[in-house]
């Protein structure tokens, strides 16, 4: 029998071969500088991907002690492990670290480095841009460490609810460090947002129409749009509460004539959709890893994206659902309520649309389908309390109580982890060259699989018996003892296992079985290149010809008389020229000159970092502060007369 | 004290209609639930088996599957209705509760402070008016209107075995009614956070026979008895003249300041703190010598008393039922 893996693999790399000339050109010619300097100026999308995937992780693991913290605390009743001031410091921290820091970052990081390799070109839009977003994201998150080591962690909750996040009732520096940490990682997360969104549109393969987009890349499209769309909503948000406490504006004060609720629809028009923002992308793993293992296309394709795109537009209208306890109107409460649980319907086509993939497959049982497996018992279970939420009488029981806990970490551990984690395995080797350990990653599954329930399951009932969140402590015979304990119980062994996945993906970099270019034998085009891939991704960029091209190509090949194109050719191999396509039909388009690698993304980064943190102090450094950043801007776009010459040349000859 | 604290264990129509609701969801929600995952199973024992080698099964590129298309659309149809069923429910749940009469309730009015609640018993008379803290006693079978107000920052009131919850929002007020039917106390806490104590933050409502209801009404109305000469008298000397006074009322006396709570009848209240902590001469001892020992964090300064002062100021305490 013939090897698919193999096969269409060289189909569509035979532009220069490994080792040509020209080949050698490509790396050299995309490849970041060397040294220090290098490292800072870098633009290789992977490259930005890769200290993005390495920092959000960190974020991940900084935030999950927090919390490991937070549950001995919690273990047993009325126990002074730690107080309520570092108590409040922590939740704080393991809120915002979660949803800020670890779970929308780190999934634009992983298309940071898929996109691209997926869609078959060589690069994201707007590198520099890209490589901007990263530093941002990473000084906006430091900030937010060092203030907290230095004992000025925020306190008011990652939702910082006004008045209690206002002046008068928190005062010092530890709010407005919160709030300009909130603007620093929403810029970030818009400018990927950007850069996703022209990546997908403009940068696909040729013969890549609208609708053969890997659904990953569908599903990260949806969500740099839903980015655009809700981050704003925070980001105002963000700043009229540093203007309430450093300036002495009234948006929040109901005193004078401000609003507190005001806060509350600002905050969850980004909040909710946020959640969806978490879990898109996590449909999107699941879409990638489905087929590869069960060795077939998706069932459904169109249905898929539909859902995805229904999912979009309905998460920007039940935000409410957030605040049924504030004192709202009737009918808007039954709007809300309808709308919160019809969201589950696109929700349920994919779920129903996986499981036709599954059941015509043929299986292959490897860690990354494991997740997936764990993924569905989690998130199905996440989604039914979520509509039991969703109703306003059942709500205002349990909302704010250990049963929302329980409900928001099964939609977030199981939509989101549990994919990423499926995720990490399937593409590791795209990324290092190597195999994760096979062993190992399942005692991970099955330990993070049973912790989590152990960990979670229990605060449904705690959430039943009425135990508040948010609370640093509790006393004893109120039937939340045993309970907690279980939890806490859970929390350990989901340690145990995040550090098994840690040890897992060091070890495997060395020790790892070589992958070569396709080891799961899948469809998408990423797979078609070396693991890891050569700086320029493609040292020819493939033609595409389905929507699984790798299984498709030789199909599609047969059906013709005259042999269709796998390949582009005539791109120069000295300068960084791509190939921009259309945005349905992927016809191509422009061949346009990226930007080299430059340091002023960086300085930029340092600059603006310096105007937010000396604005926590004074206002007038958003004066003296734009002065910098201007400065680095200028030279970060300032033309220069070699790269004019070889555009002006590669325009003279095509 | 011995009280109910739980959404599935419901002592009145609103948690109850809630209840109802409850179960109904549940058991679509899990019916639901099982069905999703017995159909993964199935798919997930009738697949064949498959690895990196095997050829992908192209076989459904470009041609409908009409028969896992009918089998995904029943399963939609299925769960649309199922969802359409709850959301009914849902808002009849939530008329019915709009609709519960209210015909001669008792009207309450709460205040929510960083961390203790402050409760106002209105009644047509302002003179039967009444202030008590943390602890709020209401006949059995009459409905209770409460007006929710907060001075600070935002708080929320909940009851479990009475009803669900509604916030307390500095700038505006909000209602909110329960009924108990039962004998009985209740426990309740805050439920949204309001900084650093938000933790130790409950409060208990008693539910009493209406004779007794009013039995207690009645004595919560009158002043604070005048203490016994003695140590008890002393002690009113000493709270008179320590910082307590500047925080505290007892009616009847020169205390006159709201900025902690009322403590005309506190020796009749089941705990200290808002329920941190039972209300026994030694634990109130604690209390006062060290608040932050047991409440960190809370807006009352220790005081510190020579032994026999403190007695005294205990003992006095003690006379205020
Ligand atoms: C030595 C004099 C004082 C005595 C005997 C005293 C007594 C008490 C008692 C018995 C409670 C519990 C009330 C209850 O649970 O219903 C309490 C709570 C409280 N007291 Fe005082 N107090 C004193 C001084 C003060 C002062 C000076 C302040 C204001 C600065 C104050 C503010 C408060 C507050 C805010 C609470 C509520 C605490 C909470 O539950 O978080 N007290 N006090
Ligand atoms: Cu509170």
């Amino acid at each position: 029998m013939d090897q698919p893996r193999h096969a269409p693999a060289s189909r569509l790399k035979d532009g220069p071969g490994p080792g040509s000339r020209e080949a050698a050109a490509l790396d050299a010619t995309w490849r970041d500088p060397p040294g220090v300097m290098g490292w800072l100026s870098a633009v290789n999308h992977k490259a930005i991907a890769r200290r993005f995937i390495v920092t959000t992780f960190g974020f991940f693991v900084a935030g999950g002690l927090l919390a490991f913290v937070m549950r001995l605390q919690l273990a047993r009743p009325g126990s002074t492990l730690v107080g309520p001031d570092l108590y409040n410091q922590l939740f704080t921290m393991h809120g915002s670290t979660m949803m800020f820091l670890f779970a929308v970052p780190v999934m634009q990081a992983v298309t940071i480095y898929l996109l691209p390799l997926m869609l078959g070109t060589r690069s994201v839009a707007f590198p520099r841009l890209n490589a901007f977003a990263y530093w941002i994201f990473l000084f906006g998150g430091l900030m937010l460490y060092v203030v907290f080591f230095l004992g000025a962690g925020p306190d008011v909750g990652w939702f910082s609810y006004v008045p209690l996040a206002g002046p008068d009732f928190s005062p010092g520096k530890r709010t407005d460090f919160w709030a300009q940490m909130i603007t620093f990682t929403e810029l970030s997360a818009l400018v990927e947002a950007i850069v996703v969104i022209t990546t997908v549109f403009k940068l696909r393969a040729p013969g890549m129409t609208l609708n053969r987009i890997p659904l990953f890349a569908w599903a990260m499209l949806v969500t740099a749009f839903m980015i655009l769309f809700a981050m704003p909503s925070v980001m105002l948000a963000s700043t009229t509460l540093i203007t309430d406490r450093l300036v002495g504006t009234h948006f929040y004060n109901p005193a004078e004539g401000g609003d507190a609720v005001l806060w509350q629809h600002l905050f969850w028009f980004f909040g909710h959709p946020e959640v969806y923002l978490i879990f898109l992308p996590g449909l999107g793993f699941i879409s990638a890893i489905i087929p590869t293992f069960a060795r077939r296309p998706m069932f459904g394709y169109t249905a898929m994206v539909l859902a995805l795109i229904a999912t979009a537009f309905l998460a920007f209208g039940l935000w409410v659902h957030h605040m049924f306890a504030v004192n709202l109107p009737e009918l808007g409460k039954s709007f809300f309520t309808a709308a919160s649980m019809l969201i589950a319907i696109p929700s349920a086509v994919q779920i129903f649309c996986w499981i036709a993939t599954l059941w015509s497959g043929r299986l292959d049982f490897k860690t990354p389908l494991l997740f997936v497996l764990g993924f569905f018992f989690i998130l199905v279970l996440g989604g039914m309390t979520g509509i039991m939420l969703a109703s306003v009488p059942l709500d205002l029981q349990v909302h704010d109580s250990y049963f929302v806990v329980a409900h928001l970490h099964y939609v977030l551990i199981g939509g989101a982890v549990f994919p990423l984690f499926g995720a990490f395995y399937y593409w590791y080797p795209k990324v290092t060259g190597r195999l994760m350990s096979e062993r190992l990653g399942r005692w991970n599954f099955w330990l993070f699989f049973i912790g989590f329930n152990v960990a979670f399951f229990p605060m449904h009932l705690l959430g039943l018996r009425g135990m508040p969140r948010r609370v640093y402590t509790y006393q004893a015979g109120l039937g939340w003892d045993t309970l907690n304990l279980v939890a806490t119980v859970g929390a350990v062994v989901i340690a145990v296992s995040v550090l098994l996945f840690m040890v897992n993906a060091v070890r495997s970099l060395r020790r790892g079985a070589m992958a070569g270019a396709n080891p799961w034998g899948a469809g998408t085009l990423e797979w078609a290149t070396e693991s890891p891939p050569p700086p320029c991704n493609f040292h020819a960029i493939p033609v595409v010809h389905g929507r699984e091209p790798l299984w498709e190509a030789p199909r599609a090949e047969a059906q013709r008389s005259s042999p269709a194109f796998t390949h582009v050719g005539g791109l120069a191999a000295d300068t960084r020229e791509l190939l921009a396509t259309t945005v349905l039909d992927a016809r191509p388009d422009l061949r346009v000159n990226f930007p080299d690698p430059t340091i002023w993304p960086f300085v930029s980064a340092v600059a603006v970092t310096g105007l937010f943190i000396g604005s926590v102090f004074t206002p007038w450094a958003v004066v003296w502060g734009s002065i910098p950043i201007a400065i680095a801007l200028t030279a970060w776009f300032w033309p220069r007369r070699s790269e004019t010459a070889v555009h002006l040349s590669l325009e003279r000859k095509p | 004290m011995d009280s109910l604290h739980h959404v599935l264990a419901p002592f009145g129509p609103q948690a109850g209609h809630v209840h109802a609701l409850w179960m109904l969801t549940l058991a679509v929600c899990g019916l639901v639930f099982a069905a999703v995952l017995a159909a993964l199973l199935i798919a997930l024992m009738r697949a064949g088996r498959g690895n990196a080698q095997s050829a992908p099964d192209l076989s459904t590129v470009g041609r409908p599957e009409p028969g896992r298309r009918h089998a995904v659309a029943a399963a939609l149809a299925a769960s649309t209705l199922l969802l359409l069923v709850l959301i009914a429910a849902s808002i009849f749940t939530d008329r019915a509760l709009a609709r519960m009469s209210t015909d001669g309730a008792l009207r309450l009015e709460v205040t929510a402070h960083q961390w203790w609640w402050e409760v106002r018993y209105v009644e047509p008379q302002v003179a039967d008016s009444f202030i008590t803290a943390n602890e709020i006693h209401v006949p059995t079978g009459r409905p209770v209107i409460v007006t929710l107000k907060a001075d600070d920052v935002i708080h929320s009131f909940w009851v479990p075995s009475l009803a669900g919850k509604k916030d307390l929002i500095p700038g505006r007020t909000t209602t909110m009614n329960f009924r108990a039917d039962r004998e009985g106390v209740y426990r309740g806490q805050c439920a949204e956070f309001c900084g650093s104590q938000h933790a130790l933050m409950a409060f208990f409502v008693v539910a009493d026979a209406p004779e007794r209801y009013q039995a207690w009404a009645a004595a919560q109305r009158s002043p604070a008895p005048e203490p016994p000469p003695g140590p008890p008298l002393r002690g009113r000397e000493i709270f008179m003249r320590s910082s307590c006074a500047m925080c505290h009322a007892i009616d009847g006396t020169p205390a006159q300041a709201v900025r902690g709570p009322n403590l005309t009848h506190m020796a009749s209240r089941g705990t200290l703190a808002a329920g941190s902590l039972s209300n026994t001469p030694d634990d109130l001892k604690r209390w006062i010598a060290d608040p932050q020992q047991i409440k960190p964090g809370t807006y009352m300064p220790a005081t510190q008393l020579s032994s026999e002062d403190m007695d005294a100021l205990v003992g006095y305490l003690q006379t205020l039922r």
